[in-house]
């Protein structure tokens, strides 16, 4: 059997994102999956596999296998995958597994959204909250912001970190966001301008939140020494792993610990890495909380003191670790499901030298982390270039 | 079709009795939240119902400024509350200054209509000192 790290990222596409009225999720997603392949130098025939995420906003019963019959595609595999902001990457694991088996030749995962333009700001609250239990935590009228909330509230107790530090988030986004001409928000924010931000669920104020979007991507995976043959330097895939230590908050064995550092480290042990290897992290910085946990938990930084380490600057462009170059969620794009595609497709940018203004140097090894639930279902993935 | 399992009703039933019930296991001693068909520590099924005695303590909370729904009129707290008896559970604080709210203090259960769901659910109020 092939391993992990045999198997390579050939072909990637971003939709038009942010707010794109004009085109639905179905159509966002095919757009996506088309031109990942094309961007791969691959025709829709040679592709045996799709891996898609379902929609939140126009969910469908059978997601890949619309998604295909849309793109005029008969992959021989189908598969929609779901678990919530972690999808991506739990996604593209299994993607490399069907290749690693000889299950399927060349896999697309594909994932889109619209949010901001095919739903209305008060749905999309509901159904993002109806992750919360719905006997035993829906009738408290819990929003996700107030999930988050719950999770800031305790790191604060019981590390003193506090509501500027948070606030650093959005600050390190929105620089790396300046330099992005696609990303949904490019102004640059202060300290001062998050705390003064309209309050959503305390500690946490409207810029501590990430963005509501429209848009799509999509990755083609195939074995390496197929992808050499095709177009573009592939990214190869070095290590996965994943957590899960509980669904709905209220069954945390910890709020200020989470599972990921279970999936770091698993991830990182199977590329033979240490975290001072990582040269990029892109993290799921759906909350400023969830930025701050990822990066003690990931170990970029020791337990309780990732409030200092994102206002030391270390995350901004020029500091020690560059995290989510394309703006993350907080500033870039966040359809829904998919935000961690985004940090997967600026990643294969960055590689392919082709990130413009943010563009890193020598990159070698990419942490990418993603999350479901309430900090509650992790997936690492570390990516490098051929050896 | 009731759509509610058993153990689901037989909670349902403790609130409507005035009585938040807690599950606790035979062969491990430990008490569970939310209700199941098995223990949630040790998967041992000999589950009794017992009433909670009512105290805990904040383990953490947030106002809600931005509702989730016009069912609900923001502020609000939304608190994980740990039981006397060792379990949390999602729920409101009631009749609190948010401002004294901390992690860390007593709170004792009373119960009261909650926006989207039947009959009484319970809630805390900070513990009398």
């Amino acid at each position: 059997m092939l391993s992990l790290s045999d198997i390579a990222i050939v072909g990637s596409y971003e939709t038009r994102l942010g707010v794109v009225p004009d085109r639905g999720p179905m159509a966002l997603g095919v757009e996506a999956t088309l031109g990942a392949i094309a961007d791969a130098g691959l025709e829709p025939a040679e592709v045996d596999g799709l891996i898609t995420c379902n929609s939140l906003v126009a969910p469908v019963m059978y997601h890949a296998e619309a998604t295909a019959e849309y793109a005029g595609m008969a992959p021989g595999h189908c598969l929609s995958v779901g678990t919530g902001g972690g999808t991506t990457f739990t996604a593209l694991r299994y993607a490399a597994a069907a290749i690693q088996t000889g299950l399927a030749h060349t896999v697309v995962v594909s994932m889109a959204d619209s949010m901001r333009s095919f739903m209305t700001r008060e749905r999309a609250m509901v159904v993002q909250s109806s992750s919360g239990h719905p006997l035993y935590e829906q009738p408290y009228g819990p929003t996700v912001p107030a999930y988050y909330a719950l999770i800031a509230q305790a790191h604060m107790d019981a590390f003193g970190t506090t509501e500027s530090q948070f606030a650093e988030a959005m600050v390190s986004s929105r620089a790396w966001a300046s330099l992005n001409p696609s990303a949904q928000y490019r102004e640059q924010v202060s300290v001062e301008d998050v705390l003064a931000s309209k309050p959503i669920a305390d500690p946490l104020k409207l810029l501590d939140c990430s963005i509501v979007s429209d848009g799509g991507a999509a990755v083609v995976l195939t074995r390496l020494d197929r992808a050499r043959d095709l177009p573009h330097t592939p990214v190869m895939l070095r290590g996965y792993g994943e957590g899960h230590h509980y669904e709905h908050i209220s069954q945390a064995s910890s709020l200020i610990a989470s599972a990921a550092a279970d999936s770091g480290r698993a991830a990182l042990e199977q590329a033979g890495l240490h975290v001072r290897d990582i040269g990029l992290a892109q993290l799921y910085d759906c909350f400023s909380p969830a930025l701050l946990i990822q990066l003690e938990d990931l170990g970029f930084c020791a337990k309780g003191e990732g409030g200092d380490y994102l206002a030391s600057g270390a995350t901004r462009p020029g500091g020690q670790l560059a995290v989510n170059t394309h703006g993350g969620m907080l500033s870039h794009c966040h359809p829904g499901n998919p935000g961690a595609m985004f940090g997967l497709t600026e990643a294969i940018r960055q590689y392919r030298g082709g990130a413009g203004e943010r563009q890193l140097h020598d990159l070698e090894h990419t942490l990418l982390h993603a999350q479901g639930g309430i900090m509650s279902s992790h997936a690492t993935l570390i990516l490098g270039r051929p050896q | 079709m009731s759509g509610v399992d058993v153990v689901n009703q037989a909670y349902a039933d403790g609130l409507a009795a005035g009585q938040l019930l807690l599950q606790r296991c035979g062969d491990c001693g430990r008490h569970q939240f939310y209700p199941r068909i098995a223990c949630s520590h040790c998967t041992g099924s000999k589950l009794t119902w017992v009433r909670a005695a009512g105290g805990g303590q904040i383990a953490s909370f947030t106002v809600v400024r931005r509702g989730v729904s016009a069912d609900f009129t923001a502020p609000y707290v939304v608190a994980l509350v740990d039981l006397d008896e060792g379990v949390r559970m999602m729920t409101h604080i009631i009749d609190a200054d948010p401002e004294q709210l901390e992690i860390g203090m007593p709170v004792a259960l009373d119960f009261q209509q909650v926006a989207i769901a039947p009959g009484r659910q319970p809630v805390f109020r900070p513990a009398a000192p």
